[in-house]
């Protein structure tokens, strides 16, 4: 069984499903980048980013430090990998859909109504 | 051992592959019809579909609605652009987590393999101009709120 609970897992998902949080994922891994910085290419404003961030944070993928009236944010070490691992998680979640599926096309394979 | 294959192509492709002991009848059935579905498209141990509305119909939609025991759920809409039975669908699907997702492409292929079906889903996932598109519409302000109740939900 893998380390990480499965509410994490859960959390890290869904915070991994939004393109938008991906590619905020994506620009961290060139470097620690402020709010500012991170808001900038998505037309978005500071506290919708503020958003953003906080789910990442809440599923572990980014760290956020305060310097004097800028925060940083960077990526946690489970966040180098994320993209990665977002594709790990949709990995998971298809091969348990597909596992599920094999014991569903078991069942239809049986006649039901022999003719 | 995995029978599944996940690999990406470019920033905006995922291509997955798996093969099934089944006809591509059977497979194919099983991807179109709500009771069927409601057994095995339910991701991540936990999580059931209590709600299931397709109409496999090219320009037909679909609705799927998940939950788990913790009380959270989600949704997912999509609408079929092609389905050519029993080897090909089309379709384009976004979730809302609980704020609208952009829209994922999908085509799915069934085809013979041996006694059983060769699967291969290719997804397409939207683009950086997409997203800003989707987000210069208006959609911040009930983003706002919604982000706040994901965090409270995860």
């Amino acid at each position: 069984m893998p380390h990480a609970s499965p509410a994490r897992l859960d959390a890290a998902f869904l915070a991994l499903a939004d393109p938008t949080r991906r590619a905020i994922l994506t620009r961290l891994t060139h470097g620690e980048a402020t709010v500012m910085e991170l808001a900038e290419p998505f037309a978005m404003s500071q506290p919708a980013v503020s958003r953003h961030l906080k789910v990442l944070e809440g599923a572990g993928l980014i760290t956020r430090r305060a310097e004097g009236t800028r925060r940083h944010c960077r990526l946690s070490k489970a966040g180098v990998e994320s993209i990665d691992q977002w594709l790990g998680l949709l990995r998971r979640a298809l091969e348990a859909n597909y596992d599920r599926l094999d014991e569903v096309l078991a069942g239809m394979d049986k006649p039901e109504d022999p003719k | 051992m995995s029978k599944m294959t996940l690999t990406t192509e470019g920033d905006r492709h995922i291509l997955v592959t798996r093969r099934f002991a089944a006809s591509p009848e059977a497979v194919y059935r099983a991807h179109t019809d709500p009771a069927l579905i409601q057994k095995w498209l339910l991701g991540p141990d936990g999580w059931t579909m209590p709600s299931c509305e397709i109409d496999p119909r090219p320009g037909g939609s679909f609705r799927y609605e998940w939950a788990n025991d913790k009380g959270a759920g989600f949704h997912l809409t999509g609408e079929f652009e092609a389905l050519e039975p029993f080897s090909r669908i089309v379709h384009v699907e976004r979730m809302f987590l609980p704020d609208r997702t952009p829209d994922n492409h999908v085509e799915t292929r069934f085809e013979p393999d041996g006694s059983g079906t060769l699967m291969t889903m290719r997804m397409t996932l939207p683009d950086e101009a997409t997203r800003k598109a989707m987000l210069s519409t208006g959609m911040e302000h009930g983003m706002e709120a919604s982000y706040a109740r994901l965090e409270t939900m995860i």
